[in-house]
């Protein structure tokens, strides 16, 4: 069983090297939606300190929310879906080992572009190292509830769109303690409070949302 | 089965269901304009006006049943969706779909008519309230419910999807509602509460309770003949329905 995960890992890591630029993609579209907020916002840094971490956040969230059509999207029009289907593997465990991969290209970059960004929003010091430390717990979290809404609408018309009807909603919670944390940090009042929450958000989804996700894929490919 | 006598199954055939329906949907529609008669009566001449808000609390009457109907209807389809899903039954999957765009209205009124309310009693049409943020969640959860259904042209891949998402929203209701809850104590002190329970005199609660029964046979009266509707389209390659069809038009 831990074979036919890991294989399932390698396999999509393995696909997406070979198509660096829709991983860099979704990076760079991460890196422009926060860039344009100074710009629509204003320049001032202490505005930008006090929104910043939800500018992050939220653009994190859209970004990932874009690379949700290539989770199961490019397996399901060559046909590959439908033997995972068949596999004697439990459909959940493929799909959390999907997902897993889907983070290590999609999540990761995120997270560690964040840093950075968070250094132009005049962000420092401890209120960097809770950004960072909420975006690693949080982004693995959106990408399983995502998974549940990628296959509900697989192989939809318009269904890009629809996935973030779909999803957003159920990423608020997420959005609420990632941002919450890193101001409960600034306020001084500590963040570890919001860290254990996403933690258990996280925990939660990782239990629950394969499954969901697994029964979404029957559906659809039904 | 049959070892009683009694066959429980019986209306979950949109076959039997659909005329049981129709004789149903006069009795609740009856009780429904009945009861709103009699609970806007009670709530514009019998309550007395409010010590502190005047006449402007009286929106309460469409703003409190409206705000329960709205989370109770999406309980209701979730349920349905979920009886759908494991037992397969095509009716309660129709049943799911009927519920949605009622709890949708209901969901809209309540914002409404909680913005009307809220500008003489705030100043304001809108705060960031963990109440009324949770509500408009809830108004885009049945939204993404009801966009995945019109999406899917199978109906049968279209009722079972969307039940896996109203299943897997409900789960999510109190998780987002108790996050959103702290995140608005976090943000701003308690400029308005609702928590300390206001004592209401008798009339009121009398009113508030007889719209609330209005606002529940409106939901049955419409969510019935919308599933009659919906068995009609979806099973109308069957025998039952063109013989229905001939008599209606006879």
């Amino acid at each position: 069983m831990w074979a036919a995960l890991r294989s399932m890992v390698m396999r999509d890591l393995t696909l997406a090297v070979r198509r660096v630029a829709d991983v860099l993609t979704t990076l760079f579209f991460f890196v422009i939606v926060v860039s344009l907020f100074p710009l629509g916002v204003g320049p001032e840094m202490e505005t930008l300190r006090v929104i910043a971490p939800g500018v992050v956040w939220v653009a994190a969230i859209l970004a990932s929310m874009l690379a949700l059509g290539r989770l199961f999207g490019n397996d399901y029009s060559d046909g590959t879906l439908e033997q995972i289907l068949l596999a004697p593997q439990p459909l959940s465990l493929l799909v959390a080992a999907k997902v897993l991969a889907h983070w290590l290209v999609t999540g990761l970059p995120l997270v560690l572009m964040a840093p950075l960004l968070g250094l132009q929003f005049g962000l420092e010091g401890e209120a960097l190292w809770t950004l960072w430390w909420t975006l690693l717990l949080g982004t693995p979290a959106i990408s399983l509830i995502g998974a549940v809404g990628a296959a509900l609408t697989l192989g939809l018309r318009g269904g890009s769109v629809l996935v973030s009807l779909l999803v957003l909603p159920l990423y608020i919670p997420v959005l609420i303690f990632g941002a919450g944390a890193v101001e409960a940090q600034v306020s001084g009042l500590g963040a570890t409070a919001h860290l254990s929450l996403l933690g258990a958000i996280a925990v939660l989804a990782l239990c629950f949302a394969p499954l969901a996700a697994a029964a979404a894929l029957r559906i659809s490919l039904d | 089965m049959s070892t009683t006598g009694i066959n429980w199954f019986k209306y979950s055939s949109p076959a039997t269901f659909y005329p049981l329906a129709g004789r149903m949907i006069p009795w609740f529609a009856g009780l429904a304009a009945v009861a709103t008669v009699a609970g806007l009566y009670l709530g514009f001449f019998v309550a007395p006006p409010d010590y502190q808000q005047g006449d402007a609390y009286r929106i309460m009457f469409i703003h409190v049943p409206a705000a329960w109907m709205s989370m109770f209807i999406y309980v209701v389809m979730a349920g349905y969706a979920a009886l759908g899903l494991i037992f397969n039954t095509r009716l309660s999957a129709m049943m799911a779909s009927a519920l949605a765009p009622t709890g949708a209205l209901f969901t809209f009124l309540a914002l409404w008519t909680g913005a009307l309310w809220g500008k003489p009693m705030w100043g304001t049409w809108w705060v960031w309230d963990a109440r009324l943020t949770s509500e408009l969640i809830l108004l885009f959860l049945y939204i993404g419910y009801m966009s995945l259904e019109a999406a899917i042209d199978d109906p049968r891949r279209a009722s079972r999807a969307s039940g896996l998402l109203a299943i897997v929203g409900v789960v999510n209701v109190p998780i987002i509602y108790y996050s959103v809850e702290w995140w608005n104590t976090l943000h701003q002190g308690a400029s308005i509460s609702f928590d300390k329970a206001p004592t209401m005199a008798d009339s009121m609660l009398a009113a508030l309770l007889v719209m609330t029964f209005a606002c529940w046979m409106y939901a049955i009266a419409v969510v019935l003949a919308r599933v009659r509707c919906i068995i009609l389209e979806r099973e109308r390659h069957s025998e039952w329905v063109l013989e229905v069809l001939e008599e209606e038009r006879r």
